[in-house]
């Protein structure tokens, strides 16, 4: 294959530019006064900030290989699973944040987070009815499908709560195909085998300082396999949820989409409204084999913090999917509305000739959100394409970054990428930046990249006023417009939600 | 019968501070279509403007009252749902904004207002066919994203077209007659005419009397330099067709 995963440059250093960085901030532009008025520092209240009480079983504060061995030694891991995080442990202990991002983030304390939080339970749930009905409430309150209404609604759930992952539906139904679809530690137990061969083989342990902590005390997360030539019928959705205060959540989704099967994966997440910052260092690793194909959407909308930027998640995301077979296809679509920091780039490692990736991306920043994300694309195979479509919108204080990489191997004949990404201003304190790095180590590659930045315009929103639109719903139409290409790649019932959440977000950055 | 409209001694400016309407006096009762007329920059759109409250004009002095309250003092949106209409002389673009949907949310807000229950996509998409065989304009640009890529004369005839579906008390006609070609300009005014009504005003500005051969106006008007500086009956633009703006403005100095 001749390309070390773990090569450092699969992170985004600032020095290796190649290309001219974009940066736009409506500071330095002109903006009409009458704009300022739409702006407002208001902070709508964020909707799925309640606190659920439950017993918590938690670990010690701090993080010691102690602190693995209690993780490990709670779930019950076989020896093997235990090295592999002590080994990550090591990795993490020699590394150090990343500072590239543009992205000011105070200094976190990594040993005054607790790695560990479970819902205190005798032993796991048989069915929903042994599901603590205070979570079930939650659930609720969150507007998830679980139960019932999920078989409407077509959508498998695994809900995953702090670090367990509570319950999972229609197991049943989708093991009549082969499919398995469970919480990771349930893989961990009765799938080993497929965990051991693929876990870490998409982002290896020591693949950044983020990684390396997840991969060293993730505590639950989703499980997926799809066997040859098996479609799956449904959408397979998790919720994450981050309920304990001072709990760090790093949970792992690991994806497997075997020979030409087919599968659509769906991600939300939300978190309580607290004071104090809470840390999300996630790990998501996807394989598709030959003809196989896997389209993973989130929407994003982890409590962004109050409109002084007091509290929130951080959100420190490493999403990468492999195309390991010929004519394999990912496809990366999220909708980021929440977390107060945002670092996140679902990449495609573009293995198998004639493989292709694609990320479609909204990524919202109001009040004093930040957000530095994008996506690499990895052009290995020959053959291989790959399309990138970013849609960033800064209101309030809001800073957003598009940052992608898209690297042609020099083995990877006639790869082509396009990648378009567009910014929208709402008002006058925010930013939008493009930093894009071309690396093309093949002269027959085709990359193209389209860039614009565009403020929302008085005359726009006087005329969907004109016609009778009240300014919210003025400026939610404008960006859902603004959002469309992206909006259209979701999952119908998601692609809904998505557009509510777009407009909530953005609630309070007009008027 | 009571006015639709009055409009006293209104006064208005950029927010740059430069005077536009310099006293503009100007009464409209329902059923009437008026036309106003007047030489280019005389301040014929920025009248439009104020009246449906686009932002960026200080109104400096005078009164507005529309079926008898003071507009003044509603926004923007809120005076659409009355039934105040601007069919814009140029129409804006909005990217990714399917044209059907628009409007369909435009009609639902003003629905909502008068406590009527909103049109589900089948009752709206039938209201559509009426509206369009009324017309007699062929649905084309229906699904495409709001007036985005639209010719001139395709983005004039739809806003006569979202006119037909909002049904507003009071529309105003900013120069929708230019840029047509002769058969387009037969098929809006032919719109236009469909859509006079006892209940309805229409203001039409424009720069051709052309266009009032085919909507006859009851009231012509000739806006100059802020102020109207002659009224009369159809007549007025006829004879304004041979004599030109310049007599007039002397005649107000
Ligand atoms: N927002 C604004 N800022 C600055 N000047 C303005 C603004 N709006 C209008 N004006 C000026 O006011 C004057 C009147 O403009 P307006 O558009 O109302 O004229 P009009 O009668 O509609 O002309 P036309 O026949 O060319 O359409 C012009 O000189 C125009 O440049
Ligand atoms: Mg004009």
């Amino acid at each position: 294959m001749g390309f070390d995963l773990a090569m450092p440059d699969l992170a985004m250093p600032e020095a290796a530019t190649p290309n001219p960085a974009v940066t736009v901030s409506a500071d330095s532009a002109e903006t009409p006064d009458t704009l300022e008025s739409f702006v407002s520092a208001a902070n709508e209240g964020y909707k799925y900030g309640f606190v659920t009480d439950i017993e918590a079983d938690e670990a010690e504060p701090g993080l010691t290989e102690d602190t693995v061995r209690f993780i490990s030694a709670k779930k019950g891991e076989p020896e093997w699973l235990l090295s592999w995080r002590l080994k990550a442990f090591q990795r993490w202990q020699q590394m150090s944040d990343p500072q590239w991002a543009k992205l000011k983030i105070a200094p976190i304390d990594f040993q005054g987070a607790c790695y560990y939080s479970a819902p205190k339970q005798n032993a796991g749930p048989k069915s929903l009815d042994e599901v603590d009905p205070e979570l079930l409430k939650t659930y609720e309150k969150l507007g998830i499908p679980l139960g019932e209404r999920a078989a409407l609604a077509g959508v498998a759930v695994d809900a995953v709560f702090d670090s367990v992952s509570v319950a999972t539906t229609y197991k049943e139904k989708l093991g009549e195909l082969g499919i398995i679809f469970c919480s990771f530690g349930e893989a961990v137990r009765e799938h080993g085998d497929l965990v051991r061969k693929y876990l870490g083989s998409v982002v290896p342990q020591g693949d950044n300082f983020f990684a390396a902590l997840n991969s060293a005390v993730f505590s639950d997360g989703s499980f997926v396999y799809v066997p040859p030539g098996v479609r799956c019928p449904m959408e397979l959705s998790t919720y994450f949820r981050i309920n304990a205060a001072k709990t760090g959540q790093f949970e792992r989704t690991l994806l497997i989409a075997d020979k030409g099967s087919h599968v659509s994966y769906l991600e939300g997440c939300t978190a309580p409204q607290r004071d104090e910052n809470q840390l999300h260092a996630a790990v998501v690793e996807l394989i598709a084999l030959e003809d196989a194909e896997i389209k993973y959407s989130t929407v994003q909308n982890w409590y962004p913090g109050d409109a002084e930027g007091r509290g929130g998640i951080y959100n420190f995301v490493t999403k990468r999917g492999a195309c390991r077979g010929d004519r394999a296809k990912i496809s990366w679509a999220q909708v980021e509305t929440g977390s107060a920091i945002t670092w996140k780039y679902p990449s495609c490692l573009l293995e198998g000739d004639h493989s292709v990736g694609a990320f479609y991306s909204v990524a919202i920043t109001n009040n004093r959100q930040q957000a530095d994300t994008g996506t690499k694309m990895i052009h290995i195979g020959r053959n291989t394409s790959s399309t990138v479509i970013s849609k960033g919108i800064s209101a309030g204080r809001g800073q957003n970054t598009y940052r992608g990489q898209i690297k042609v191997m020099p083995k990877a004949e006639d790869a082509r990428n396009f990648t378009q990404c567009d910014s929208l201003l709402i008002g006058k304190s925010c930013g939008a930046h493009t930093v894009p790095y071309i690396d093309v180590r093949n002269p027959t590659a085709r990359v193209e990249h389209e860039a614009t930045t565009s403020k929302i315009s008085e005359d726009q929103m006087f005329y969907c006023q004109q016609r009778g639109l009240p300014q919210e719903d003025a400026l939610s139409l404008i960006v859902n417009g603004f959002c469309k290409e992206v909006l259209k790649e979701l999952p119908m019932e998601f692609a809904v939600e998505a557009q509510k959440l777009l407009a909530v977000s953005l609630e309070g950055s007009v008027g | 019968m009571s006015n639709l409209l009055e409009i006293h001694d209104l006064r208005a400016r950029t927010l740059g501070g430069r005077d536009i309407l310099k006293g503009i006096n100007l009464t409209i009762a329902p059923g009437e279509v008026h036309a106003i007329m007047g030489p280019n920059g005389a301040g014929k759109s920025t009248l439009s403007s104020v009246l449906a409250g686009k932002p960026g004009y200080e109104v400096t002095g005078g009164s507005v009252l529309y079926q008898g309250r003071d507009l003044l003092a509603l926004p923007a949106d809120a005076r659409a749902r009355e039934g105040i209409f601007l069919a814009f002389q140029y129409p804006v673009e909005i990217p990714g904004v399917n044209n059907t949907y628009f409007l369909r949310a435009a009609l639902n807000a003003g629905r909502r207002h008068r406590g009527e229950p909103e049109l589900d996509a089948a009752q709206f998409l039938k209201a559509v066919k009426e509206k369009l065989k009324l017309l007699d304009i062929s649905s084309d640009l229906l699904q495409r994203p709001v007036n985005v890529g639209f010719s001139g004369g395709e983005k004039k005839r739809n806003e006569i077209f979202q006119m037909a579906m909002l049904e507003p008390r009071l529309a105003v006609l900013d120069e929708t007659d230019s840029g047509l070609d002769i058969d387009a300009l037969r098929v809006v005014s032919n719109g236009v005419n469909r859509l006079r009504d006892p209940q309805r005003a229409i203001v039409m500005i424009t720069h051709y009397q052309r266009l009032l051969d085919y909507i006859v106006p009851d009231h012509v008007h000739v806006l100059s330099d802020g102020r109207i500086v002659a009224s009369g009956d159809k007549t007025l633009a006829a004879t304004l067709e041979q004599t030109g703006y310049a007599h007039l403005d002397s005649a107000a100095a």
